[in-house]
């Protein structure tokens, strides 16, 4: 095999990689050296990283396992120092590899100003990982942050820096924002929805100085402006990594230079991504990186390829900033503007056109349209035709009505749709025609939407052009209708940027109904009261009729009343006061439950806080057949009677029922707890189940005996009741923090993984902290809701509000 | 002219809940919005009967607790792809009292 170096394991040198083992496997040997310590991630993602909305492992692209299975000998978090032209090897401070051929990927520096106070502890640049969490870890929130430039990378770590709960300024050396991409009618628009945001921003600011004695404290402007600053983040550029290039003597201007076939001036060396420079040109954006990486890699198989760059399109990652630029909008000789607006709604949409041809796109607000535009520009479409309407966007054009398939529709099969990736409508429908059905098979098979992610709705909707009504959209998409945004992704955002009402939720992420709808609210009330148990008022006009009345309604309308039984444990004063209160209401049905208790089944809704006050006497309380949150723990009889059971089951199932108890989860949580191998209460396919040996206990968890059937899995085993209980209550709190709404154990097991699952309850400090936490909540609700609303007060509210009946009579 | 009746106070009403009252034409559900707005439609979805009064309210929809059917609260009628719509009677509020159809108060002739 012939042997392949590659230094720098960034998105340009990754793709490479993947075209060259897919339509090479076997022929290179590759060893791969990272100054980074870890292999290729999606440094696109890294703002969401940011702002808490991803974490770094859902951003990695090759994990250990892909450069296993490739044999790639990874070298990571060793720089490469030099490389030995004349002897075809590079050397790190560790180790050395020889090559066939090198690929130089080094990428790019951060750009540094030379003002003094720039070397101070907490001034920091982003550009990768290391970055990210430097920013993450200074624990930003409530302190003062100042961003120094004012374009795509500085914007997003502002808006993550804010979304972190820190008091961030942006300091811009020119007139207007992103003035690259943007012009000033859209810089404005923007400047205004950041500063809407919190985000303050001074434009013509000339850094002059940071301040600070032993650290940063304040940026000083030349017009003598003073910021305060906790951390400094400078953002004002980048320039190509070429050092190395340099060392060896390679030919470099301002990147490594190199030719149509990305060779440099050694023909055994080539490079590719942010450190080349081809015929004169830059790059930063990841489009024509890619386009690089299926160039070289035909230059490497043998195969004759140029590389042609074409003019790509920006959008910028910030949540709630819509924009879009391509193309050149400088005004000029021969040019000509068509501009929308509407002020109102923060809408600005300019097309620059010269000779009835698209040159430049600047929208911001509403950028639905921007990709059909970017399609014209690229193809040099003559649009005089349709130059009245032009500005409304394909759905316009012929006078059909507005529908968002039919703009998908009427794209040619060449239309590109992943701009990130160069692939077009024709490479995504022909992926779905050979079977890939789901967002996820096709992004594995065509790369679309793998990169930044912006254009899943549009390959979403070409998969439903070819499927039809067969295509169900996938998971990913917003947890309803009422916003685009995924349970996960609020999840997140409710944390990070501290939301603490439904209100404030549905205002700052943007949902676009007005009270949400029947499956967000209910999910909404569930992760507030989860993450803020001592602040968040529980909001019972928010939750399904069963938990709002605390009973469970029946196809006529009226109610069951389950009253607990701890354990399946009862006595029989309980068992006289449960007789005594179904005779006195007239229950038409009392059935015993698969739970181990007892149904009342037909109580009219005005009789529940009677009934409820009756059983209160007799010491019951609610048994939460209702709801999504812990319903029974069943037991055998265990030690203190059966000549099998080795431990005492029915003791630890109450002990923990009386723990557990008024505890809200995702779904509903059955628990089971057996005395013996046996089984006898049935614990192997409950959500958390215990089962008693001699030695102590073995607990396992995410079973289901419901639409599916699954057995338990293992969790942890201990001698000591004590720990199991420890163990049960963590594992219950990591449920509790981390399954979306709706999910059951098993399923969200299956999602996360058990090993993370059992690392987490092993780790002693993150048992006893999940333990703590789960406590707090509980000081909250373990307590009983039949009481609460069968008060006085609160009685005359469970009847009709008026009898009109009554009145006729009269 | 529409009589109005007196039922009780807007505040015995949640905000984004409803309550119950009976009437000669069965029972009737009546809801308050988050702003305060009110309406009275028949307690009773078109689909199968479900308690629409014991539905979540959101904006000026309720979405029936049985099989999720949403309802416009303006015209009583289904959304989406169900359809079927559900009466509403005449109802408002003056000086924090809820004023309801007199008509509910009477057995129509063809009952």
């Amino acid at each position: 095999m012939k042997k392949l170096v590659v230094i720098g394991a960034g998105m340009a040198s990754g793709r490479l990689l993947e075209h060259l083992f897919e339509a090479a496997p076997g022929e290179w040997q590759v060893t791969l050296f990272n100054a980074e310590p870890r292999g290729n991630y999606n440094r696109l993602m890294l703002s969401p990283v940011l702002s808490g909305e991803k974490t770094y492992e859902q951003i990695v692209t090759h994990d250990a396992d892909w450069y296993a299975a490739h044999g790639v000998d990874c070298r990571f978090g060793e720089p490469v120092v030099r490389i030995d032209r004349a002897n075809r090897r590079v050397h790190s401070n560790a180790s050395s590899a020889a090559y066939d051929a090198l690929v130089i990927a080094t990428g790019s520096a951060p750009f540094i100003i030379p003002v003094s106070g720039y070397d101070l502890p907490g001034v920091v640049t982003y550009r990768d990982l290391e970055d990210t969490n430097a920013m993450i870890e200074a624990g930003v929130a409530g302190k003062d942050a100042v961003v120094i430039g004012g374009g795509l990378l500085g914007l997003e770590a502002a808006a993550g820096m804010a979304a972190r709960g820190a008091s961030v300024t942006v300091i811009h050396l020119m007139g207007h924002l992103m003035e690259r991409q943007l012009d000033p009618a859209a810089g404005y628009l923007l400047q205004r929805d950041l500063e809407r945001r919190g985000i303050r921003v001074h434009c013509k600011g000339a850094t002059k100085a940071i301040l600070g004695h032993g650290r940063a404290e304040a940026v000083l402007l030349e017009d003598g402006t003073v910021y305060p600053a906790d951390l400094v983040c400078m953002a004002v550029g980048i320039r190509p990594e070429v050092r190395l290039a340099n060392d060896a003597h390679l030919e470099v201007e301002r990147g490594i230079v190199v030719d149509d076939a990305l060779r440099t001036s050694d023909p055994h060396i080539f490079a590719l991504g942010e450190c080349v420079e081809h015929r004169g040109q830059l790059f930063g954006l990841v489009a024509p990186l890619y386009d690089q990486a299926k160039v070289l890699a035909r230059t490497l198989m043998g195969k004759e390829a140029l590389f042609q760059p074409v003019q790509t399109a920006t959008k910028l990652k910030v949540t709630g900033c819509d924009l879009f630029s391509a193309g050149d909008f400088a005004e000029g000789e021969g040019r000509e503007d068509i501009v929308f607006r509407d002020p109102g709604r923060g809408i600005y949409k300019r097309l620059v056109l010269r000779e009835n041809r698209i040159i430049g796109v600047v929208m911001y607000g509403d950028t639905a349209d921007g990709n059909w535009f970017y399609g014209l520009m690229k193809d040099a479409t003559d649009v005089g035709e349709m130059r009245d309407t032009l500005i409304f966007g394909p759905a316009f054009q012929g006078g059909s009505r507005l529908d968002p398939m039919a703009a998908v529709a009427a794209l040619p099969p060449e239309a590109e749709i992943c701009g990130c990736n160069g692939v077009c409508k024709g490479t995504i429908t022909e992926a779905v025609l050979n079977g890939a059905t789901s967002l996820d098979a096709v992004r594995a098979c065509t790369k679309a939407s793998g990169s930044c992610g912006t254009c899943s709705g549009l390959v979403e909707q070409v998969m439903k052009l070819v499927l039809g009504d067969g295509f169900a959209a996938s998971a990913p998409a917003g947890m309803c209708k009422c916003t685009d945004h995924s349970h996960e992704d609020v999840r997140r955002l409710i944390r990070s940027m501290e939301l603490k009402s439904i209100p404030a939720v549905m205002q700052e992420l943007g949902w676009k109904t007005v009270g949400g709808c029947h499956s967000c609210r209910p999910a909404l009330n569930y992760y507030l009261l989860a993450e803020w148990p001592l602040e968040y008022q529980d909001d019972r006009q928010s939750r399904f009729v069963n938990e709002r009345n605390h009973a469970n309604i029946q196809k006529d309308g009226t109610y069951s009343v389950v009253p607990r039984m701890w354990g399946g444990v009862t006595t029989p004063a309980e068992l006289r006061a449960i007789a005594d209160a179904a005779e006195k209401f007239a229950v038409p049905m009392v059935k015993v439950t698969g739970g181990q208790r007892i149904d009342l089944l037909g109580v009219r809704k005005e009789d529940l806080p009677h009934i409820w006050a009756d059983l209160n006497a007799a010491g019951l309380v609610s048994g939460h057949a209702y709801s999504k949150g812990l319903r029974t723990v069943k037991t055998c009889v265990g030690s203190e009677f059966c000549r099998f059971g080795t431990q005492d089951s029915t003791g630890l199932g109450i002990r923990l029922e009386k723990l557990l108890w008024g505890s809200w989860t995702p779904h509903k949580v059955k628990l089971g707890v057996s005395g013996c191998p046996r089984n006898c209460a049935e614990a192997t396919c409950k959500d958390v189940g215990v089962v008693c040996v001699d030695s102590g206990y073995q607990i396992s968890v995410a079973g289901a005996a419901g639409m599916e059937v699954k057995e338990t899995e293992h969790l942890a085993s201990t001698p000591s009741e004590d720990e199991a209980v420890e163990i049960i209550t963590a594992f219950i709190q990591l449920y509790r923090e981390n399954a979306r709404y709706l999910d059951r154990p098993y399923k969200w097991v299956a999602k996360a993984g058990l090993d993370w699952v059992k690392a987490q309850i092993e780790d002693l400090p993150t048992r006893h902290a999940l333990v703590q936490r789960f406590e707090i909540s509980q000081s909250v609700y373990r307590k009983d809701p039949w009481a609460e609303h069968s008060t006085a007060t609160e009685t005359p509210r469970w009847a009709p509000l008026a009898d009109l009946t009554l009145e006729a009579a009269e | 002219m529409t009589v109005f009746v007196d039922i009780g106070a807007l505040d015995d009403i949640p905000r984004q809940g409803a309550r119950v009252i009976r009437t000669a034409h069965g029972c009737v559900a009546v809801f308050r919005t988050m702003d305060d707005r009110v309406f009275a439609l028949d307690d009773r979805c078109p689909h199968k009967g479900g308690p629409l009064s014991e539905g979540i309210v959101h904006g000026d929809r309720v979405t029936c607790p049985l099989h999720n059917w949403v309802f416009d609260m303006n015209s009583g009628q289904a959304q989406g792809a169900d359809e079927g719509a559900v009466r509403t009677w005449p109802v408002r509020v003056e000086q924090g009292r809820i004023l309801i159809s007199a008509e509910l108060v009477f057995r129509s002739n063809a009952a």
